[in-house]
């Protein structure tokens, strides 16, 4: 049976990880590759690394990590942060990277996901969206969650999905970082009414939310930062927990 | 290219003639990936579409990424797809690499490779496509899978499948029963990544380079 996913996702400025990361045991816990070691050999079924670099030398601070990824971890990961154009995902795919996530570039060019499905494969096109509700609407925002556009979630999901994304990064911006759980209604929604995988992003506080956001979300994956970084939750522990609730997962 | 250059190679865990771990490198595919697994286990893995440093190569992976039809027009192009029928060394197939050596795939309406006597087809919408993520691979036969414990997880990204077929020799479970490694004499397939596989799918490999 296809499992659940969980999903560490890992904040990279300059080519180092980003605040937030407490791990006693390892050497650097700013080394974005070790601490990708470190969650692949605890279970990780995938990790994203979400660049936030805005410097010049961005493009191939990011490239050459990914190379420095690739060799090391031998589960999936998906790479974003910044790219938007083909020749930013031909070399990141090049130099070992799964996938690639876009979110702004998609709003602003939304050719950009055909033409990478045409290029890559859909397998390899994550389209990431935020959304918070705006008025009962959940609106597509940009900018990490800062500035609203015009579009509507679902609309805009329904169509990333036509245009060849593979996969659905769905961050809720009104659970993000409030550790009160997913969007598990709005998550259900998009899962019901697409076919391709939904990952959900934003509340993670509990395992409890957790089993939540497959069972009543409908999740196909489940990402999260700092419950992770900071050890409230253990990834072995929860996916002991998952089993117990007859949530299909990799042991 | 010079065939020299990859003899050349020390301490070769591979056996066969010394012409190395040979990755077809056709322009389908995170071959990077492939390539550092292999190093992880110690071999330096060779990329050529040089058909005679193919044919040379103890043992051969045939990766792919991407289209079915235009895959096959790559290999048609590089005349590659006239040499891997014939190699005589253990080949390895993954993914697309392992569906190109099936007879047909309906993405693209393609001919095969035709190494494998089965067909490629798609998953319905009843189920999400593409198949994202880790599943069990079961019902595991013969070498490749020598010490993998049933029902270990790989990682599978996919749309097409190959139907249950006389050739498999292993099965995973998606909308139906579907084979998801084949293998045919010196000819292996596997839908699965053992490269993104975690330590289970590094012992499958090391299994192959082990034929």
């Amino acid at each position: 049976m296809l499992t659940k996913r969980i999903i560490p996702c890992l904040d990279i400025k300059n080519g180092r990880t980003v605040k937030g990361v407490n791990f006693v045991d390892l050497r650097d816990a700013g080394d974005p590759v070790e601490l990708a070691a470190k969650y692949a050999e605890t279970g990780a079924d995938e990790l994203v690394f979400l660049d936030i670099s805005a410097t010049e030398e961005r493009r191939k601070t990011l490239a050459d990590l990914v190379l420095r990824v690739a060799e090391k971890i031998n589960i999936p990961f998906t790479v974003g942060g910044g790219i938007s154009s083909v020749e930013d995902v031909d070399i990141l795919l090049q130099n070992g990277a799964d996938k690639v996530s876009i979110n702004s570039s998609a709003v602003k060019n939304p050719q950009l996901i055909n033409n990478l499905a045409a290029k890559f494969g859909s397998q390899c096109v994550v389209v990431a969206i935020d959304a918070k509700q705006i008025e009962g609407k959940w609106t597509v925002h940009l900018v990490g969650g800062k500035v609203p556009t015009e579009l509507d979630l679902f609309e805009w999901a329904r169509e990333v999905e036509q245009r060849g994304a593979g996969e659905i990064l769905f961050t809720s911006m009104d659970h993000d970082g409030t550790k009160n759980g997913f969007a598990d209604e709005a998550l259900a929604k998009l899962s019901g009414m697409l076919n391709i995988p939904i990952i959900a992003s934003g509340g993670a506080g509990t395992m409890q939310h957790f089993t939540d956001t497959f069972k009543n979300g409908k999740s196909d994956a489940a990402l999260a930062a700092s419950v992770f970084h900071f050890h409230e939750i253990d990834i072995p522990e929860l996916k002991h927990e998952l089993k117990k609730q007859n949530i299909p997962v990799r042991i | 290219m010079n065939n020299n250059t990859i003899t050349e190679q020390k301490h070769s865990p591979l056996g066969g003639a010394g012409g190395g771990l040979v990755i077809i490198n056709y322009g389908a595919g995170n071959i990077q990936s492939i390539k550092f697994a292999f190093k992880r286990l110690g071999i330096d893995a060779v990329l050529s579409d040089n058909a005679e440093e193919i044919k040379a190569a103890d043992k051969v992976i045939f990766p792919g990424v991407g289209e079915a039809s235009s895959a096959m027009a790559k290999l048609r192009a590089t005349g590659l797809d006239q040499v891997i029928p014939i190699l005589k060394q253990p080949v390895l197939g993954i993914c697309l690499g392992m569906q190109l050596m099936c007879k047909h795939s309906t993405e693209g309406d393609t001919t095969g490779l035709g190494i494998f006597d089965t067909d490629v087809i798609k998953f319905s919408n009843a189920v999400k496509v593409p198949q994202i993520g880790w599943n069990e691979i079961s019902n595991l036969e013969g070498p490749l899978f020598k010490g993998i414990p049933e029902n270990s997880h790989m990682y599978l990204v996919h749309s097409f499948y190959a139907p249950q077929c006389t050739e498999m020799i292993a099965t995973t479970h998606y909308e139906v029963d579907y084979a998801s490694a084949l293998q045919k004499d010196n000819f292996y397939g596997v839908q699965f990544h053992p490269e993104k596989s975690g330590k289970v799918g590094q012992e499958i490999l090391k299994n192959f380079v082990s034929l």
